[in-house]
């Protein structure tokens, strides 16, 4: 989850109040972030991906504010009217269709608030830009830009400029090849014939988003003090917010938000729009969702403690909130205001009966049995590799791959008696006999199933020591077995991981259930184990029909 | 101690060790004296030392054994001797005899220095130089020089014992390569005790005392009249191990226990789930970052599952594209099936009580369920992480339930589990609201743990399941956590190391 750096001092201007530590640590833990650490003037908090809004000390100043109550309530963002335009062009449709800008003016930054904004767009662009696939922004001192700016897509060779923090002007490829940043982001535009550009009006190129700004025209220093923001993406909505959420900021900074037209082909969109969301509220459902008995002046003292505002049964929503989907998320602010500290827990009495799954009870009862044989239950991963699997089996068969995984464990186990040897090379040091068994699940392919993947449940049981062998481990199956009042045959078969003539197919009810033998001494080389191995591999799935008549 | 008690519990072994030791004061004369197994003596002299009837004094002394080039010259001859063979009847050339003895150079030069040495050959500059015997050489060749009757003695040595002769031979050769070296021997000065020679005395042949009751003892009833011999019944056995489940299954018998106890009933699955259950059916956007694949293992092949019925899917479809009749914004974009059907490894058993709460009629409520599985996760593996994992999860499917109520549940299970107190914070998952963590008091510790997580379902994961918005409380763990606690276990891949040691010898889970 996404963390900030906040100023301590800076951040007690902002709210308003200094609070004792202890205080601080506790409300900012009851606010719904997770305090990292506070360190002398650092503070470090996690923000939970649902609050973008957060992700600036700006912003995390002002939910914090409202909420110890020092500035309670909807916040008033005034947009004043300009005319500014950007023009999006035809061109971007189908490589990044989407812009939505605003100008702030009259920051004075210095090097601190050179650095909040830096941080806002860079933790943006991770969590709610997703890594500037789904929102990427810019900012720009707008003294060097001439309006109107165009939003327009070219050729990557027709495309020229000197790039953020690189010596010379090189062309759209070129970044993609020799910027860091476009080396870092350069898959976002791949295959693309043209990457969208901001161009002002006197052809200087602004950006190539979603990847640099230009040296000249794209860099805020201490001597800027209006800028231009833009962020460019998919979906208008996320733009939109997104922007909301940088200007908010930038003016909690001092800035003076305006507006600016956007003249997408066939439409004009002013932007940005800061009017709340209003929603309607249902104090009877929130009561009951919380199992609280408020009446509606808490409620809407709750309210304003989480930023909103509430004005005749209804919630204003700030426009920077991204997280409010549904009614339910305003209850989790009201519950958060009210305290989670403060539910009275309440178990109502509700009868119903406790109850074990059957197979699991199934599962429990042969371990019993099986540790009346002095044998002692492994729990072996999921997960493995062919090598160890198959290889070392000296066999082969089809087996589930996974897609993303390291070598080392890539493959979904067909059978557990290799993950038994592996246990068993591991423990070599210790004393003989070394008798385990192990309940788990197994994996193979089966177009029938819902995912095309057969999931089977089997028991492994392996014995090792110095005269280990078949007599010893059909003893320990004969008898389960007979606990389970089976009868069963048992027919020569070949197996490449057994002694040949010394491995058996265990069949109840004309159905495989087992295979039994004696280890392949070349397997046992493989896994470099010194002592004889016998082992089964009974299928519990099976089993357990054949009891119940399935 | 009374004497005749010592007496009848004198072991077989110790009834014949015991009176040869009024000769014997080593572990060697006794073992040929008595005829019995080094080990047997060793084992009789350790139980009589524990009842005081000897005394065992260890002298350490050094002695003189055979290294690896003493060994091979016993063996195989010494180097000289075989230069000798050689020059025997020729005048060799240096180049010569290395060809014909395969000596190494340094070996050669030590033999040509000794046999010189001994007069027993002499080097004449012909066109080269060449070697050849003396008369005494010749002579030597019939005789067994010092050194190699030195090397037939049985070794160790201890230097007190060694003859002027042998002195000689065995400075000589101290002074040569790995041929011998001084080791120390570790020897047993065992000696009677008065105790003991009071027993002995007193007369330890009986006829009348029983070792091992037979069978054979019984049917003829020979045990009557009798005494048995005694045992020392604090002795040390050699080690046995029980058998026993994994201490993970241990602790999952247990936790399932605290469910059925509160009324829940066991939901299972499959470990690989269709993307809709794990994620879709849990109103995660297709976008969100859990889906990538640093986060979740995907399955190469099959790569797609089915989806369940239509009506089921076109509801969770609406509601994520724009809430559907959820009363929600939804997420506002085109949802895709394909990315609904692209198999993976379950990431949390969440998956399980969605399919549970899908299967739910009317009346079938309140309902409660729980689910104890494995999950996983694309973690490279550390200290504090594995990508296999077990979710312990319940949930109530009430349709009187509140948040309150979940606050309850969730203090009723967290003290079942050993903790009285128990808090909530805000938190924090795409599929709850409100979003609660658990924390608990650790009592040895002394401090608050971030134990679980919880909520309540949002209406966009309850209502295209069950038809129409029901409050579902849930709230789950990590059981990892508590493994690790109760073990006392710093790194939790021990947790599937399956050594043997530590599964043989580890306690059982008494919670």
């Amino acid at each position: 989850m996404p963390t900030i750096n906040l100023n301590k001092k800076a951040f007690e201007k902002l709210i308003g109040r200094v609070l004792p530590l202890e205080k601080l640590k506790d409300r900012i833990s009851y606010l719904g972030t997770d305090l990292e650490k506070i360190e002398g003037n650092e503070i470090i908090v996690e923000v939970f991906p649902d609050r973008p809004d957060m992700l600036s000390i700006q912003g995390f100043a002002r939910a914090f504010s409202s909420f110890i109550g020092s500035k309670k309530g909807l916040r008033k963002y005034i947009v004043k009217k300009s005319n500014y335009k950007v023009v999006i062009d035809k061109s971007v449709k189908n490589i990044r269709p989407y812009t939505a800008c605003a100008i702030v003016k009259n920051i004075s930054f210095d090097n601190e608030k050179i650095k909040e904004v830096v941080q806002i767009q860079e933790k943006l662009h991770i969590t709610y830009g997703r890594n500037r696939k789904k929102a990427a922004i810019g900012i720009y001192p707008f003294e060097k830009i001439k309006p109107p700016i165009r939003f327009i897509a070219r050729k990557p060779e027709e495309i020229k400029f000197q790039p953020l923090e690189f010596s010379r002007e090189i062309n759209g490829r070129q970044i993609l090849s020799q910027h860091p940043a476009g080396r870092e982001y350069g898959s976002l535009l791949e295959g693309l014939s043209k990457y969208p550009i901001f161009i002002d009006a006197n052809n200087e190129i602004l950006s190539m988003p979603p990847i640099i700004n230009s040296h000249k025209t794209g860099k805020i220093t201490e001597q800027t003090k209006d800028i231009f923001v833009e962020c460019s993406g998919f979906d208008f909505h996320v733009l939109a917010i997104c922007l909301n959420i940088i200007v908010t900021a930038l003016a909690d900074m001092g800035g003076k938000i305006y507006s600016m037209e956007l003249i997408y082909p066939g439409k004009k969109i002013v932007c940005p729009n800061l009017e709340p969301r209003k929603i309607l509220f249902n104090l009877v459902a929130m009561n009951t969702w919380l199992g609280l008995n408020l009446k509606e002046r808490d409620a809407k003292n709750y309210l304003q403690r989480m930023g909103y505002g509430y004005s005749k049964g209804q919630v204003l929503v700030p426009a920077y909130r991204a997280d409010v989907l549904h009614e339910v998320d305003i209850f989790e602010d009201i519950a958060i205001a009210y305290g989670f500290e403060n539910f009275k827990e309440e178990i109502p009495n509700v009868a119903t009966i406790g109850e074990e799954d059957g197979f699991e009870k199934f599962k429990n009862k042969i371990a019993e049995l099986l540790i009346g044989f002095n044998l002692i239950e492994i729990s072996s991963y999921n997960l493995t590799n062919k090598q160890d699997m198959l290889d070392k089996m000296n066999i082969k068969m089809d087996y589930v791959e996974l897609e993303n995984a390291s070598s080392d464990y890539n493959v979904l186990r067909t059978w557990l008696i290799p993950n038994a040897l592996k246990i068993l090379k591991e423990n070599k040091r210790y004393d003989y006999p070394q008798r385990l068994f192990e309940i788990g699940t197994i994996f193979k392919k089966n177009l029938k199933e819902e995912t095309g993947i057969e999931e089977n449940t089997r028991v492994s049981v392996v014995v090792s020591h110095s005269t280990a062998g078949y007599t010893e481990i059909k003893q320990i199956l004969d008898t389960l077995l007979s606990n389970l009042s089976l009868k069963y045959s048992i027919m020569e078969t070949e197996h490449n991981s057994f002694i040949p003539g010394r491995v058996g197919r265990v069949i109840v009810n004309e159905r495989k259930i087992a295979y039994i033998g004696e280890i392949h001494p070349q397997c046992l080389e493989n896994f470099t184990l010194e002592m004889p191995v016998a082992a089964f591999e009974l299928n519990l799935t099976d089993i357990f029909k054949i009891i119940n008549k399935e | 101690m009374d004497i005749n008690k010592l007496i009848k519990a004198l072991h077989p072994l110790e009834r014949s060790v015991l009176p040869v030791l009024t000769t014997c004061t080593t572990l060697d004369d006794i073992t040929r004296i008595t005829l019995l197994k080094e080990v047997e003596v060793m084992r009789s002299v350790q139980w009589l030392q524990n009842k005081k009837i000897i005394t065992v004094q260890e002298e350490v002394e050094e002695k003189l054994d055979l290294d690896t080039n003493g060994k091979k010259y016993r063996d195989e001859g010494l180097p000289e001797r075989k230069l000798l063979k050689i020059l025997k009847d020729k005048t060799l050339t240096i180049p010569q005899i290395k060809e014909k003895s395969n000596f190494s150079n340094d070996e050669l030069n030590i033999c040509i220095g000794i046999l010189r040495k001994k007069a027993a050959i002499f080097i004449i500059k012909e066109k080269e130089l060449v070697v050849k015997l003396s008369d005494r050489g010749k002579k030597l060749i019939t005789k067994e020089m010092l050194e190699e009757q030195f090397l037939k003695k049985e070794f160790p040595i201890s230097l007190k014992e060694l003859k002027d002769e042998e002195k000689f031979a065995y400075t000589s050769l101290k002074k040569r390569k790995k041929i011998i070296k001084t080791i120390l021997v570790k020897t047993k000065n065992i000696q009677l005790t008065d105790l003991g020679k009071k027993i002995l005395d007193h007369g330890i042949e009986s006829t009348d005392i029983i070792d091992k009751l037979t069978p054979q003892i019984l049917k003829k009833g020979t045990w009557k009249h009798k005494d048995f011999r005694r045992y020392d019944v604090a002795i040390n056995v050699p080690k046995t191990y029980s058998g026993k489940r994994h201490f993970i299954n241990q602790a999952i018998k247990y936790v399932k226990r605290i469910w059925m106890d509160m009324g829940f009933k066991e939901m299972t699955g499959t470990l690989v789930q269709t993307s809709f259950w794990n994620f879709d059916a849990l109103f995660t956007a297709q976008d969100h970052p859990v889906r990538d694949m640093q986060d979740t293992f995907f399955i190469k092949n099959p790569k797609l599952g089915k989806l369940p019925n239509k009506v089921i899917v076109e509801k969770v479809k609406k509601t994520h594209e724009n809430g559907w009749t959820t009363g929600s914004k939804g997420w506002d974009y085109k949802w895709d099936v394909n990315e609904a059907r692209k198999n993976v490894l379950r990431t949390h058993t969440t998956c399980l009580s969605a399919r549970t709460i899908a299967t739910l009629k009317e009346n079938d409520l309140p309902g409660k369920f729980f689910s104890v599985g494995k999950c996983f996760r694309n973690e490279t593996v550390d200290w504090s992480h594995l990508f296999e994992l077990i979710q312990v999860e319940g949930i109530v499917v009430d349709p009187n339930a509140n948040f309150r109520n979940l606050v309850g549940y969730l203090k009723e299970f967290f003290n079942k589990m050993g903790f009285e107190e128990v808090r909530i914070r805000p938190g924090y998952f795409p599929y709850t609201e409100p979003s609660a963590e658990v924390d608990v008091f650790h009592p040895v510790k002394k401090k608050w743990i971030e134990l679980g997580g919880s909520g309540m379902f949002r209406p966009e994961v309850t209502k295209p399941l069950f038809e129409k918005t029901i409050p579902v409380l849930a709230w789950g763990l990590g059981l990892e956590r508590s493994i690790l606690d109760y073990y006392e276990i710093k790194d939790i891949r021990d947790i599937y190391k399956n050594d043997l040691k530590q599964l043989r010898e580890v306690k059982l889970w008494l919670q």
